[in-house]
């Protein structure tokens, strides 16, 4: 049963990392992305790992992924090309040559762990209870650096992402293009949920609202 | 499942995700990428967690996590930026940015 479940979430982590590289509209990668995590928790589970596969579903398959999305669907994905002709040849293969070479690495390597099925189970291995005991007493300075690391994170985000309107004048264009409805084909939100037309339908102007209304026709004078 | 497979697994995982950033150009899916290895390495840490009987390794893991996502939140703060000066959203670019 557990090789059954072992393969059925392999062989989905796999497909929702080859998704994320291959797939050419953004939102589509980060759709494959929470494929492949949601996976990999059930493959945390397999491996007694419950705490970290509760917190691979709801922090990253949940909050990060939907970070993930807000700035696809507010950035666009936009018409990637594709990388240069030396790289595009170059990186598959390495990316080839460093998974055959751990995976000989591995099954070569005669190590008797990792043939065996693992330690005896313990009743509570894993549990919420276990990793906070560990959290709060052997482990306490790393989780206090964690919490510390997260809040510069937070706080540089803000800095990095916040508008500078002292230092760029004031431009009224770009004001319009980032409000107004991009284009189709870019990989907005609205695309995906499938809201809208299909990327071959010439994107229409959009009325902008902020213009001026025409002024009004001058009344016809009867004599 | 013999510890080996789920490393077998991390190791493929890591490959697709080495492979990705060489050959995506847009920093959004650099990013996913990225994730992805990060990722591969957790499930390797996990599995060895299981092989010795500690759960050291799952904290360790845990870890990754928090760090994956303070760097999600700068890279993507770095992309509206980016977005926001009007700058094109594509790596190769954005040479200047290497000194």
């Amino acid at each position: 049963m557990s090789a059954v479940l072992f393969f059925i979430a392999a062989i989905g982590a796999l497909v929702g990392a080859i998704g994320v590289v291959t797939l050419r509209s953004p939102f589509y990668s980060v759709l494959a992305l929470v494929f492949h995590l949601i996976s990999l928790a059930a493959l945390f589970l397999l491996l007694r790992a419950e705490f970290v596969a509760a917190a691979q579903v709801v922090v990253y398959a949940g909050a990060v992924m939907v970070l993930y999305v807000f700035v696809v669907a507010y950035v666009g994905g936009g018409e990637e090309l594709a990388a240069g002709t030396a790289l595009r040849i170059l990186g598959p293969l390495f990316a080839l040559a460093v998974a055959i070479e751990l995976c000989v690495a591995m099954l070569g390597s005669g190590l008797k762990g990792i043939s065996s099925k693992g330690a005896p189970y313990i009743a509570g291995f894993g549990s919420p209870a276990h990793i906070g005991r560990l959290f709060l007493t052997k482990y306490l300075f790393v989780f206090e650096v964690a919490s510390l690391l997260l809040l510069v994170a937070a706080i540089g985000a803000v800095v990095l992402a916040r508008r500078r309107r002292g230092l760029e004048p004031y431009d009224e264009d770009f004001e319009l293009a980032i409000h107004a409805r991009r284009p189709a084909g870019t990989g907005t939100m609205a695309e995906g949920a499938g809201t809208r037309p299909a990327p071959t339908a010439a994107p229409q102007p959009e009325p902008q609202e902020s213009a001026p209304p025409p002024p009004p026709e001058p009344e016809p004078v009867e004599s | 499942m013999a510890i080996g497979w789920y490393l077998v697994v991390s190791a493929l995982i890591f490959c697709i995700g080495a492979g990705g950033v060489l050959t995506r150009r847009n920093p959004l899916v650099i990013l996913l990428c990225l994730e992805l290895m990060l990722n591969a390495a957790n499930l390797a840490l996990v599995a060895f967690a299981r092989m010795h009987g500690g759960e050291d390794g799952q904290i360790f893991a845990l870890i990754v996590m928090v760090v994956a996502a303070c760097e999600v939140t700068v890279g993507l703060g770095l992309i509206v930026a980016l977005y926001r000066r009007r700058l094109p959203i594509d790596v190769d670019e954005l040479h200047e940015l290497q000194g």
